[in-house]
Formats: C-alpha cells, structure tokens, sequence
C-alpha cells in the first residue's frame, strides 16, 4: 500500500513536471506533435525506471559516508565521497543513456525506430538527475526508488501527452500573435497545474 | 568596444535565453517563490555560466570533436559541485531552500547550449562576456518572475511586507506552481509584443 501511494503521489500529486517544474525544456519543444510526444514519454519512462536504483546503488555502495566499508579496506572505510553525487550521477545517467540505446538497437528493432531519435535528448533532461536527485534527498530504499523513478516517468509522460493533445486541438484557434506557440504552452501548463491541484490529498487505504 | 557591449546586453532584451530560446526555463521556476532564492539561484547560475564559458573557451582547439560533449558536462558539473559547496558554507539557509535545484544548474540547457554553441568557437574573454550576458538575461527573467509570485503572493517584496495584510489577502495560487506557469506565459507574450519587433512563429 505504502509503495501504491508513493506511485499515485509522484503520478498526480507531486507530478514532476507540473509541480516541480524538471525536464521542461524537452516538454516544450516536443509536444507539437503527439508522436514524437508518446516517443519521448515512453523513453523518459524507461531511462528513469534504470537510472534511479541504479544511481540509489552507485550513492549506496560508492559515495555516502561510510559506504567503502565493504571493500574492507581500513583506509576507505570512513571515506565520505558525497561530494561527487552530481557528477557521478550526470556521468551515470550519460553512459547508461548510450548503453540503452545500443541495447534497443540490437534487440528490439521496432522499438528502436520509434524512440531512438529521442534517447540521446533525455541525457540532458532534468527530469532524470532530478529523480536522481529527490531519491537522495528524501532517503528512498531500493524498492521505493524503483517505483519512484518508474512513476515519475509515468507522470512526465502523461503531461507532455496532455499537452501535445492539447496544441493539437487548438492548432486551428484564433490567440493573439505574440502568445502563439511557447507563451501560450505555458499558459496551457498553467492550467492543467491547477487541474493536477485537485488531486492533492489523495491517499490510499488510512 | 560597442560589439563588446553588445555581446553582453543582446542576451539581456532582444535575444533573451529564456524567452526567445526556451532554454533553462527547467530549474529557473521552482525557486520563485521568493524574490531572495530566486537571486542566489541567479548568481550561482552566472558564475557557473562565465566559468564554464572561460574553460570550455580556454580548452577549444584541445578538446577532440567526438568527446566534446562529455567534456563539457564534467566541466560544467565540476563546477556546479563548487557552487553548491560554497552555498552550503555560506548561505546554509537558502541552500537548503534551494535543495536539488542548484545541482539541476548541470542540465540547464542554457550553460549547455553556450558552451555548444559560442564557447568552443569563441577567445576566452569574449566568452566570459557572453556568459553575464546570458546568465543576466536568466536572471532578468527569474527575478521579474519572483517579484510578481512574492508580491502577490505573500504580499512582500524580498521578505519587506509591502501589501498591508490588513487590506491585501495574499493568493496563494500564486505561489503554488501554476502561478509560475502563467506569470512566465505572460511575461512571454509582453517580451514578444513589446520589446521585441521582430517576431519569429513557432507553430
């Protein structure tokens, strides 16, 4: 139940988009058409669903304070690396991005020619260190950030699917010239916030 | 020296990062809600603009074609690393208000984006210009965006009330998330009609 509730909270509640604001810049600039727009959810959603308990085990076993313990070396034992989270978890998210996209290449041809155009943008999308980053800070276990990552991803996607239906619909309507196209976009965003406001409080169970 | 000048103020008005390129809009939202974390946020931006644009700038006809982008993302998150450090050290306050959203500064597309697109074409010192052009054209944006959340909002303008709350509800839509969304809208639209002539479609 608790994992079900952190699902629907990152999903509706505490959207990453819509209430955080991550991974913006690829929101805007992909939701003209709802194609490209379900390609980039869907590869947001896979990349995200890896990169988390992916970088939760690279902070766990390799950067916190403490975590060299394993090696059981004396040296490393009390070795705090947490300064490096950042440009671990940026290098982490890089590479793993090229390593999925080799995969899909490889194995799943049809898969590859809808998504793969869009697997290299998501290196640079803040959406990804950003899950990466929330996880760190409010102290997720593994299994919490897998269901974490994969539902962000989840949300991510159904906004920039929403909007892309949206522009697609008034594509046609009548808005003043210097609000056409990025201005209105955000004003559309605006909205559907204050309709994903309406979820807030929801919990499961008691 | 006019050319010098117009690297910097260009960004600032008529090609503004933020609303003519949609760039680095990602980070510079959720720290709006108050006029004072929305300036460090600003300011670390800056610095993490110009100092990546200098190094990328300084490192031009050494870094090879294929890796270049590697390279300037371990520039940049270097960078960002310091930044956040000395926040920690020194405004611990803020910096816990500001939480993930200074380590995002490595995804903003705009440190990106110049160092892609001026930096590794550019000397170093006309690269350090473009990036307080840049990084002042952001601010510009985020402050303006602040003022209007706070104002509204809490009826206060950097933490000094200036709405008596005797008479002046604050709305707290405002400081919710789709405040932002619309003011930024808006603020797109006065740029588009009234700063700048020339308009560029989009859809």
């Amino acid at each position: 139940m608790g994992l079900l509730n952190l699902a629907i909270e990152s999903i509706f509640i505490q959207n990453i988009l819509l209430s955080l604001f991550l991974g913006m810049c690829s929101y805007l600039a992909q939701s003209k058409k709802m194609e490209s727009a379900k390609g980039l959810g869907m590869a947001v959603i896979m990349v995200l669903t890896i990169a988390t308990p992916l970088n939760w085990l690279i902070r766990r076993f390799l950067l916190e304070s403490g975590a060299l313990a394993w090696t059981g070396v004396d040296a490393l034992a009390n070795l705090d690396l947490s300064f490096l989270t950042f440009i671990c978890f940026i290098a982490v998210i890089a590479s793993l991005v090229q390593i999925v996209e080799m995969v899909v290449d490889r194995f799943f041809p049809v898969l590859y020619n809808s998504l793969g155009i869009f697997l290299p943008l998501i290196t640079v999308n803040c959406a990804i260190l950003g899950a990466s980053l929330f996880m760190v800070e409010r102290q997720y276990t593994l299994v919490e950030s897998v269901v974490y990552g994969a539902s962000s991803g989840v949300g991510w996607a159904l906004a920039i699917m929403s909007l892309a239906a949206i522009r697609k619909k008034i594509r046609y309507s009548n808005v003043p010239e210097g609000l056409r196209g990025l201005g209105m976009a955000f004003i559309i965003t605006g909205l559907m916030a204050i309709g994903f406001l309406c979820f807030s409080g929801i919990t499961l169970g008691n | 020296m006019a050319k010098l000048r117009k690297i910097v103020t260009d960004p600032l008005a008529d090609n503004n990062p933020v609303t003519w390129q949609v760039l680095g809009v990602c980070s510079a939202l959720a720290v709006t809600t108050q006029v004072s974390t929305a300036m460090v946020m600003s300011i670390a931006l800056t610095a993490v603009l110009c100092g990546s644009n200098v190094v990328i700038s300084l490192l031009r006809n050494m870094i090879p074609n294929k890796i270049r982008m590697i390279v300037e993302l371990c520039v940049i998150a270097t960078l960002v690393i310091l930044a956040d450090q000395i926040l920690r050290a020194f405004v611990y306050d803020i910096s816990k208000q500001l939480s993930v959203f200074v380590g995002l500064i490595i995804t903003n597309c705009i440190v990106m984006g110049r160092a892609e697109a001026y930096a590794l074409q550019n000397p170093p010192f006309k690269s350090f210009l473009d990036g307080i052009g840049n990084g002042l054209g952001y601010s510009v944006i985020l402050v303006a965006v602040a003022s209007f959340r706070e104002l509204l909002g809490s009826g206060s303008w950097f933490g000094i009330q200036i709405l008596d709350p005797a008479w002046y509800v604050g709305n707290t839509l405002m400081l919710l998330p789709p405040g932002a969304f619309v003011i930024i809208g808006l603020l797109i639209w006065f740029q588009r009609t009234i700063i700048s002539k020339t308009l560029r479609e989009e859809d």
